[in-house]
């Protein structure tokens, strides 16, 4: 008779807690972002695939599965520190069989070359690139992450890489760089 | 009336953290009456020239234009128009270098004077009160009116946040040592700067307005003194010389008590502060309708003949205003536009006059040495104790060279607002204020960087759902078409029609028929002949 009573008190005990857990779990439910997403943040999104996955996110899903931190480069040192501090590992250099660090560049189309061919269009990782079959096509210069897949399908090689320029909005204080002149005398 | 108010009423003056005392080198340029430069020669109009996007170029390269006329229209964010100074043609439009410590280019329109400096037709607004707010806040937008106190943000996009005000404040305070420009304007235009505080009073919606002035300019504060006899709601404060007691969030707090919350704006507290250099332009694009087309530029420091304030067309090259005060460089003669606390050293004397442009200082090399060599910090804490926004310089000049940028976000490196005190009492000769210029750029680059790769992301997976969308919609067409068809079909079938289908049985039976007939024939042929062909035969048949 014990056994039964406390078999019975303990069931009803488990009962208790398992819907006490239970409301917890549902009621103060973490919200928290997946890793990937978390990944997928601090890679550049230049979707420029030199990583061997087709875009950001997909390297991102292949680091949370345990791939190497090391293959962006775009993204570059800064970048691998980021995530290794995310990902609790060492940071190591950039594998430079994904290829090197380079500066910001942006497509830019030679639009009289431009036949219209809409294979640059197609190549496009972000839709920065407008125009239509037999039309000049033109990149969106604010769009354009600078990734590269253009100018290979290209088929009269039109599509020049340019370094973003500095302009006096995202200039970096180089206050040795200035060339101050001297001033000449007013006679 | 709260207790503060009241307090605020009877005229008491608070006193803010740190701050120093400089020589102020003031009456080198505040005794002589304000000139103008004759309207010849050429004229680069910077695109950009305030705090925003810069507007949309309306004029051609050999288009003659009036003085005032508009060159711009005003962009989206926070456009201003930038307008001709004097009447003439365009002779280009293109990058050359403006008025910025880069030195770099940006887009600039160059105007030749034809000398006759004519204006385009001018709209005064007769009674500004029969006008409503927004009306108001057109035509200083048209006019092109940015602070003109240093930052350059656009008055109207300042005046246009709606929110309760207890207090308009017009800033004549001057901290900066050598700058006396708009000590020259008040003593000279006193009554005109009260009339743009009345307008924009009635802008902003507010009842009382408080002018600020520093003790060390006793002939600006006769000159307002008899004009605000009658007007009860406009008060004149005299407060104690500091620098920098000028600082937006340092005049508040001093005339106030109160302080701006961090990354806030004084209108977060209830108030509202414009430059009198302002005022008098409000007051100018109101009742004479000219835009902002001049301002008032000190020209001083020791290697200057003839110091003094110059009403200065807006485009003007700094080395023409240079040569009318008969300027004597020295070697590596530095030419500041701003003062020597917040200025910066030219690139070249081809720069134009801008709307935020209040003093070119020519200092000889024994009033403001040249930067020394960076000495290793001493921890002696000067620093800290002159900061008037109560930040710790020293520790965020540590975080900014170890480019530690959540670190310095946390000091609140935004706080700062570069007034230079730190760096002027430093013993090492350390250049703080560059440091902390430095990493903001860099701060504000990341977090544009950012918000640029956010886009990309968006972009890219709206791509992706667009070509999984599109591959889906194919298939379903393909389907769609394939029933339709099987419909049609069944549907002749049913109307007692030939079914499609049995003239495809009908062919196909055809073809076996003769295939079999083919393979027959082979075999026929296959018994006279050796066995190689039976193989290929067979395949042929089947």
């Amino acid at each position: 008779m014990s056994i039964v009573t406390a078999l019975l008190a303990l069931g009803v005990l488990a009962l208790i807690f398992g819907l006490v857990l239970g409301f917890a779990a549902v009621r103060f439910k973490v919200e928290s972002d997946p890793i990937v997403d978390q990944i997928d943040a601090l890679l550049p999104q230049t979707q420029c695939g030199q990583c061997g996955y087709p875009g950001c996110r997909p390297y991102a899903e292949a680091i949370a599965n345990g791939d190497d931190i090391n293959k962006c480069p775009p993204g570059g040192e800064s970048t691998i520190r980021n995530l290794a501090d995310l990902m609790g590992v060492e940071a190591k250099p950039l594998d430079a069989a994904h290829g090197t660090e380079d500066t910001k560049k942006v497509a830019v189309i030679r639009e009289d070359e431009c036949i219209g061919c809409t294979k640059c269009i197609q190549a496009c990782p972000v839709d920065a690139i407008l125009g239509a079959a037999k039309h000049m096509h033109t990149v969106l210069e604010h769009e354009c992450t600078g990734c590269d897949l253009c100018v290979e399908p290209c088929p009269v090689d039109c599509i020049d890489m340019v370094p973003v320029p500095t302009r006096p909005e995202n200039w970096q204080w180089n206050l040795q760089k200035i060339p101050v002149h001297t001033v000449e005398s007013s006679d | 009336m709260s207790a503060e108010l009241t307090d605020i009423e009877a005229d008491r003056l608070w006193n803010f953290p740190g701050g120093i005392h400089p020589p102020e080198r003031k009456e080198l340029s505040s005794g002589t009456p304000l000139s103008s430069l004759p309207a010849a020669g050429d004229y680069r109009v910077p695109v950009k020239q305030h705090n925003g996007e810069p507007g949309e170029v309306c004029v051609q390269i050999g288009q003659q234009v009036l003085a005032g006329e508009p060159l711009t229209k005003p962009g989206m964010a926070n456009g201003l128009p930038v307008h001709a100074p004097t009447s003439g043609t365009i002779t280009a439009i293109g990058p050359a270098r403006i008025a910025h410590p880069s030195g770099l280019a940006d887009l600039v329109i160059s105007i030749r004077a034809d000398g006759e400096d004519n204006f385009c037709e001018l709209y005064p607004v007769p009674d500004y009160q029969q006008l409503s707010r927004t009306e108001l806040l057109d035509r200083l937008r048209d006019a092109g009116i940015a602070g003109l106190g240093g930052a350059g943000f656009p008055t109207d996009r300042k005046l246009a946040l709606q929110r309760p005000l207890d207090y308009l404040i017009i800033n004549g305070v001057e901290c900066e040592p050598y700058i006396t420009a708009d000590d020259r304007l008040m003593q000279e235009h006193a009554a005109e700067i009260v009339r743009g505080t009345e307008i924009l009073l009635y802008i902003a919606g507010c009842s009382k307005a408080l002018i600020a002035i520093e003790a060390n300019k006793p002939a600006a504060i006769e000159a307002f003194k008899p004009l605000l006899a009658d007007h009860p709601t406009i008060k004149l404060r005299i407060i104690p010389v500091k620098y920098p007691s000028g600082g937006e969030k340092q005049l508040i707090q001093i005339l106030t008590g109160r302080e701006v919350p961090s990354r806030g704006l004084p209108i977060d507290i209830g108030l509202v502060m414009h430059n009198v250099g302002t005022a008098f332009a409000v007051q100018d694009a109101v009742d004479h309708g000219r835009p902002l087309i001049q301002r008032v530029v000190t020209v001083t420091g020791e290697n200057v003949r003839k110091p003094g304030n110059y009403w200065v067309r807006l485009g003007t090259p700094v080395e023409r205003l240079l040569k009318r005060c008969d300027y004597a460089p020295e070697p590596q003669q530095p030419v500041i536009m701003g003062g020597p606390m917040m200025g910066f050293t030219l690139p070249d004397l081809t720069v134009p006059v801008v709307k935020i442009t209040n003093c070119i200082l020519l200092p000889a090399s024994s009033e403001l040495a040249p930067a020394q060599q960076e000495m290793p910090c001493i921890r002696c804490g000067a620093c800290s104790d002159v900061c008037p926004a109560e930040l710790l310089p020293q520790q965020l000049q540590w975080l900014a060279k170890a480019k530690d940028y959540d670190g310095l976000e946390e000091q609140n490196l935004f706080d700062c607002i570069e007034c230079g005190a730190c760096a002027y009492v430093c013993p090492s000769e350390i250049p703080l204020v560059h440091y902390y210029r430095k990493a903001k750029a860099e701060i504000r680059n990341i977090a544009r960087d950012k918000a640029s790769a956010e886009i990309a992301r968006e972009r890219f997976e709206a791509r992706q759902q667009r070509l999984e969308r599109e591959k889906a919609e194919r298939l379903e067409r393909h389907r769609q078409a394939a029933e339709a068809r099987e419909k049609a079909q069944a549907q002749a079938v049913k109307a007692g029609g030939d079914n499609p289908q049995d003239a495809v049985q009908a062919a196909i039976a055809r073809a076996k028929a003769r295939k079999a007939a083919q393979a027959a024939a082979a075999t026929k042929a296959g018994d006279k002949n050796d066995g190689k062909n039976d193989g290929k035969s067979t395949g042929d048949s089947e």
